[in-house]
């Protein structure tokens, strides 16, 4: 096989990616925080429909990814409100936001099922893009691409570096310690989930705008259930979720491939369309299989409702 | 104390009242404290210190009564505000992030500029000026309840405040440095610092309070000087009735061996924990060993191996009546006749959230409360019913959750449960850490009954007071290895305090001491 098959296998690898880890990391952070958002699908479905709608009126991808953005960061302030304000429960109030944003993208996306976006040109690093084989598959990406290791990097010094990020991973560990020495537990979860919203918004948008791009309905396809798994086979921790991110990335794509090249392999297709998801947790749990650092890296208090004391 | 003309108190407190459902925890309470004035809070478990502290420091709001600071009322909504008001405390139950560092977890408290390095450099010197050694770069979960005490200590003195709530700090100290940590009170005392100190150890209040002020019941029963009282009459005051005193029978000798410990080493896994090195020991039927020595020196790891949390390689290291138990699970061990007090209540010696019945349930079910695979609720909720009312355990009722009760009420419950089952060798870990006098009493004399009874109880400790009172004979460890046991009447607390640093004599000769007898 020919070096541009390699580049090309590496490039659908990255795009596939993509969205998994902006949708991973924006989750890790509400993680973090303690809180177990479940509802990234129908925050991604949201988000995907709404860039779409913007990108398709305006003829702007740029606004498009912005919408997506928004409306992610809405759906998630309904959420936020439920199960931080009113203290719901934290998994039931994100499948019922999960359920209710793949229903509402559905009802909204319906003027624009049979509309195509003109796709979006690549943006090249200058010099990079050069680099043979691995050039053209990493540096003639669409923006949204850079944006996701761009923020890899952010969320990583954030976490471990800054000051915010430990108060965040404080709250996280343990919300009645931190309250009891003065931090405003709800107002910082609030402020994650809206990050986590944000992120899932445009990780949709990201679909519906550069990957496909179009719009049909049921098209985020599992990927937001795959990012919230990433996310706790990663241990929480965010180069980790890139590496699941590219893998199950790179096993799509490679069975895809294996599926569509007519080559004569006894394999049922069900099992080739599986082996993404059955590889990704395999390499995962035995990277990640070390107890120590599972509990030193989930958050303790993940998915307990707080409440100060009266 | 101060001497400008009409002082205005730092803090006054007017009748303050707040009702739960099931009590009223504080009822019009009254409370002033002058600056430069260490106050001290008096009461059983359950008379509502806890709650008087949480008022002040804005974590519960009360439901009457006003609150002056320096002179000025003010209404303290949450501890953001009492710190803003330069209000520090140190809680019962420790508010630290486990797994953070100790400078994170200090820096998260301090306002400014965030520099982990210098910060590490300050707590080193606020650590070696107080006497409160920790290592500021090792995580909070690998630390003992005695280290995590100095944290947040370390904590409240960095932050400068003007008034310090400190709640049972001395229970996990070693005599000097409980003596250390007077000194820097009084210090900051002079320094114009507030101190509001709740205790149950009567004689250190005594040495140290200028003020008491007493609850029982919620309310207040009396304000006393403690330079002038002798320890019976502020005990009367605390629990309306004289002391019970414990009496020591003489211990019987040729019991048989019920736990032996034979060239127990173990490594663990944490990079910051101790390892254990080559432990030998035997408790007879009818005595009491207690094993002293400061938090931190391999207490945790030993009882991990003992209760078989931590399962061992050599099966013969640890041996429950004869029947060599190294690599048997916990239930394992209990099914020989072993039973465990850890010394985490909540998380370890009790689950939070389960009611007290079913708390019962967790180490009691071989008590004929199973029946062909099924629970049966009746026999656990009377075995439930009955340590209670034994115990004296104030509670609402079996069905309260166990997190509900304050620490002392717990322990006593969990004590009773471990007692009720009748164990054949009983281990303990801080059996009376942070409990009331009254309560502590009566567990002491439980175990002595207990003993009496023919038990065989090992009972690792760091209040030497208490290991004094009830052990037959006693041992130290220190750095993971384990001093020869001497009689408890042939030493006195200054030898065993040099002992906890390290230095026994000819420590390498000692090993045949404990050899089978």
């Amino acid at each position: 096989m020919d070096l541009s098959f390699f580049t090309s296998i590496l490039f659908a690898t990255i795009v596939a990616g993509t969205p998994l880890i902006i949708v991973a990391l924006g989750e890790l952070v509400t993680e973090k925080s303690g809180v177990l958002n479940l509802g990234a699908e129908g925050t991604m479905s949201v988000g995907a429909v709404a860039a779409f709608a913007v990108a398709h009126h305006t003829g702007n991808p740029a606004l498009g990814i912005l919408a997506g953005m928004a409306a992610g960061m809405l759906m998630s302030l309904i959420f936020a409100f439920s199960a931080l304000t009113l203290v719901a429960n934290q998994v039931a109030s994100g499948l019922a936001l999960s359920i209710f944003g793949i229903g509402l993208a559905a009802f909204v996306g319906k003027p624009y099922e049979s509309v195509a976006l003109a796709s979006v040109v690549p943006l090249k690093i200058p010099l990079l893009h050069r680099i043979p084989v691995i050039g053209p598959a990493f540096f003639e990406q669409q923006a949204l691409v850079y944006f996701s290791w761009v923020m890899l990097a952010a969320v990583a010094w954030f976490l471990y570096r800054s000051r915010a990020g430990l108060i965040l991973r404080a709250v996280g560990e343990s919300p009645v310690a931190a309250h009891s020495i003065g931090y405003k537990v709800v107002r910082i979860r609030y402020q994650a989930v809206l990050f986590g919203g944000a992120m899932a918004g445009i990780g949709g948008a990201f679909l519906s705008v550069f990957y496909t791009p179009m719009w049909v309905e049921g098209m985020v396809a599992g990927r937001g259930w795959i990012a919230l798994a990433l996310v706790v086979f990663a241990t929480w921790r965010p180069l980790r979720v890139m590496v699941g991110a590219y893998l199950f990335g790179g096993c799509m794509v490679t069975q895809m491939f294996v599926q569509g090249s007519g080559m004569k392999i006894n394999i049922p297709a069900q099992f080739l369309s599986a082996l993404p998801y059955a590889a990704t947790v395999l390499v995962l749990v035995l990277i990640s299989r070390n107890r120590g650092t599972i509990r030193l890296n989930s958050p303790a208090s993940l998915g307990q409702p707080f409440l100060p004391d009266a | 104390m101060q001497t400008q003309a009409p002082a205005t108190p730092r803090l006054l407190i007017k009748g303050a009242r707040k009702a739960y459902p099931a009590v009223v925890a504080n009822d019009g309470i009254d409370l002033t404290v002058m600056p430069g004035e260490i106050h001290a809070v008096l009461g059983e478990n359950g008379a509502g210190k806890s709650t008087l502290m949480k008022i002040i420091y804005g974590v519960i709001r009360p439901d009457e009564g006003e609150l002056h600071w320096e002179g000025l009322r003010v209404s303290v909504a949450n501890p953001a505000q009492a710190r803003a008001l330069g209000i520090g405390m140190v809680f019962q139950h420790f508010s630290l992030f486990e797994t953070l560092t100790v400078v994170q977890n200090v820096a998260l408290a301090l306002p400014g500029k965030f520099d982990l390095a210098s910060l590490a450099t300050r707590i080193e010197e606020v650590s070696e000026r107080y006497g409160l050694p920790v290592d500021p770069r090792r995580l909070v979960h690998a630390l003992s309840v005695g280290e995590r005490q100095r944290v947040e200590i370390i904590r409240c003195l960095l932050q400068n405040p003007k008034l310090l709530i400190l709640d049972e700090p001395t229970s996990v100290l070693t005599p000097q440095a409980v003596r250390k940590l007077f000194e820097t009170l009084r210090q900051l005392a002079a320094e114009g610092c507030s101190i509001l100190y709740i205790s149950h150890k009567l004689d250190e209040i005594q040495e140290l309070c200028h003020t008491a002020t007493v609850l029982r019941g919620g309310k207040v029963t009396g304000t006393c000087t403690p330079s002038l009282e002798t320890p019976q009459t502020m005990a009367r005051m605390m629990i309306g009735e004289d002391l019970p005193v414990c009496h020591h029978g003489e211990p019987e000798d040729g019991g048989e061996v019920r736990l032996r410990i034979e060239g127990l080493s173990h490594a663990t896994e944490d990079p910051f924990g101790t390892h254990l090195k080559n432990i030998n020991l035997t408790v007879r039927s009818g005595e009491i060993l207690g094993i002293a020595g400061v938090s931190g020196n391999g207490q945790q790891e030993l009882l991990k191996a003992i209760s078989g949390e931590e399962p061992l390689t050599d099966r013969r290291a640890i041996q429950i009546c004869g029947v060599p138990v190294g690599r048997l699970s916990p239930a394992g061990r209990r099914s020989l006749g072993m039973c465990f007090v850890p010394e985490e209540r909540l998380g370890r010696g009790a689950v939070p959230r389960l009611t007290l019945t079913e708390n019962i349930l967790l180490t009691a079910y071989r008590k004929g409360m199973l029946f062909a695979g099924l629970i049966r609720f009746g026999v656990a909720k009377r075995f439930a019913e009955d340590c209670i009312a034994r115990f004296d355990v104030k509670c609402g009722g079996a069905g309260s959750e166990a997190k509900s009760l304050s620490g002392g009420n717990l322990q006593k419950f969990i004590v009773g449960r471990e007692i009720m089952q009748n164990p054949k060798v009983l281990v303990l870990a801080q059996p009376t850490w942070g409990v009331d006098v009254g309560a502590a009493s009566f567990i002491r004399r439980s175990l002595l009954e207990l003993r009496n009874s023919g038990t065989a109880i090992l009972v690792i400790s760091e209040e030497l007071d208490e290991l004094f009172e009830i052990c037959d004979r006693l041992t130290v460890i220190a750095k993971g290895s384990l001093s020869p046991t001497i009689v408890t009447s042939e030493t006195g607390v200054e030898e065993i305090g040099i002992w906890m640093s390290g230095l026994w004599p000819s420590s390498e000769a000692s090993e045949g001491d404990s050899h089978v007898a």
